[in-house]
């Protein structure tokens, strides 16, 4: 049981691989063939829908700041989704870094080259 | 996706920022108390809001020919309980409100209200009734199991939420507000089922990366079940594993030391 619990890395990488096809399946079907506008959001179709069922409603609140383009849009999300990805892959890797006995044990960087043998005290970074 | 700036009335949007205040306000009191109590937590922390972060910021095509975003929550809400994320996820809301013109300030009450107060409970919910009802499979797919769900669940309960939200600004005519919340549910939780999915597994992909680097904080937080005692007969199968590309416990590598000195 205590084996299972350690995840395989092939199983990660099917796991991305499904999230891939996921997300390309609907454009490969043509889910978006006859429409309008496809794969447009669905905040905007809501906002149409509004306008259907309530003819008279006006937003009375405009967004602050109005985006110059679509491009301009897409670049600030992609910005938003780098600064998370930045953070995520950070954090990843210093809990990678502390997980590891035999790294933290080492005064340096230049430890490795006190020979092998050093690292057979008790505690020393034996296993790697 | 989150509802546009000024699309619910006024009464509306006060309604539900006063709904959505008293979760985010314990939410913060909670996030300070984990934190003054475990400032090693900080690091998963910001990594849980850098998740949600990452995730609403993906529009993704879906079945329906539209496309919407993953909500991002399921993470933090499984790792830190629900207040926390309540937190995170409105600093994502207003972050989207403020610069890209995606949801609103009218509205953030309301979006929070979905995304970061019902998802998150959601989430949390699904995942202990999954690992409840797992508990004799083993850890690991219990685990995957249990997280799947409550991705999956908190995705498409947020964009429930927000189809209720329309429905009773703007309910139909006809059919009144259920009428309505059938056709705001068929724009916003139709298009959100294969991105619900696809949520899902990636967020099983973050925990399994987590349990790989970070297994001694997922066991303090009680998301993972402490191990039991490592068998010497697994050690070589372990090694094998790290070659493999995952990291492993230090507890097992320390008990090789001890019998190798």
């Amino acid at each position: 049981m205590s084996d299972r619990s350690t995840p395989r890395a092939w199983v990660t990488w099917a796991l991305l691989a499904a999230v891939a096809v996921l997300a390309v399946l609907p454009l490969a079907t043509g889910a978006g063939e006859g429409m309008e506008e496809p794969f447009s959001g669905a905040d905007g179709q809501a906002e149409s829908l509004v306008g259907e069922l309530n003819p008279d409603y006006e937003p009375w609140m405009a967004p602050l700041v109005e985006l110059p383009s679509g491009e301009v849009e897409s670049g600030l999300f992609a910005l938003q989704a780098a600064i998370g990805a930045g953070v995520v892959g950070y954090a990843l890797g210093v809990a990678r870094t502390r997980s590891r006995p035999g790294d933290r044990a080492a005064p340096g960087p230049g430890a490795p080259s006190a020979g092998p043998e050093a690292s057979d005290a008790p505690g020393g970074p034996r296993d790697r | 996706m989150h509802i546009p700036e000024g699309l619910l009335p006024p009464l509306h949007a006060a309604a539900w920022t006063a709904a959505a205040a008293p979760f985010v306000v314990h939410g913060v009191r909670s996030l300070t108390r984990e934190v003054r109590a475990n400032p090693e937590a900080k690091l998963l922390i910001g990594a849980a809001g850098a998740f949600c972060f990452v995730l609403s910021a993906l529009k993704i095509p879906s079945a329906t020919g539209t496309s919407s975003h993953p909500v991002g929550v399921g993470l933090g809400s499984v790792l830190f309980r629900p207040p926390v994320m309540a937190v995170l996820g409105t600093v994502t809301l207003l972050f989207q409100a403020l610069l890209l013109a995606h949801g609103g300030l009218s509205t953030l009450g309301a979006n929070a209200f979905s995304l970061a107060v019902v998802g998150p409970w959601v989430a949390y919910g699904a995942f202990r009734l999954v690992r409840a009802l797992t508990a004799r499979l083993p850890e690991g797919t219990s685990l995957s199991l249990a997280v799947f769900t409550a991705a999956f669940s908190a995705s498409l309960g947020t964009y429930t939420v927000t189809s209720l939200q329309l429905a009773l600004a703007h309910p139909d005519p006809e059919g009144g507000v259920l009428g309505a919340f059938a056709k705001y549910a068929t724009v916003f939780s139709v298009t959100q089922v294969p991105i619900a999915v696809i949520e899902g597994l990636v967020t099983v992909v973050a925990v399994r990366l987590l349990t790989s680097v970070n297994r001694g904080d997922l066991v303090r937080l009680g998301v993972l079940r402490p191990a039991p005692a490592p068998v010497p007969e697994t050690a070589p199968r372990e090694a094998a594993d790290r070659e493999a590309g995952t990291a492993d416990t230090a507890a097992a590598g320390g008990d090789d030391k001890e019998k190798n000195a």
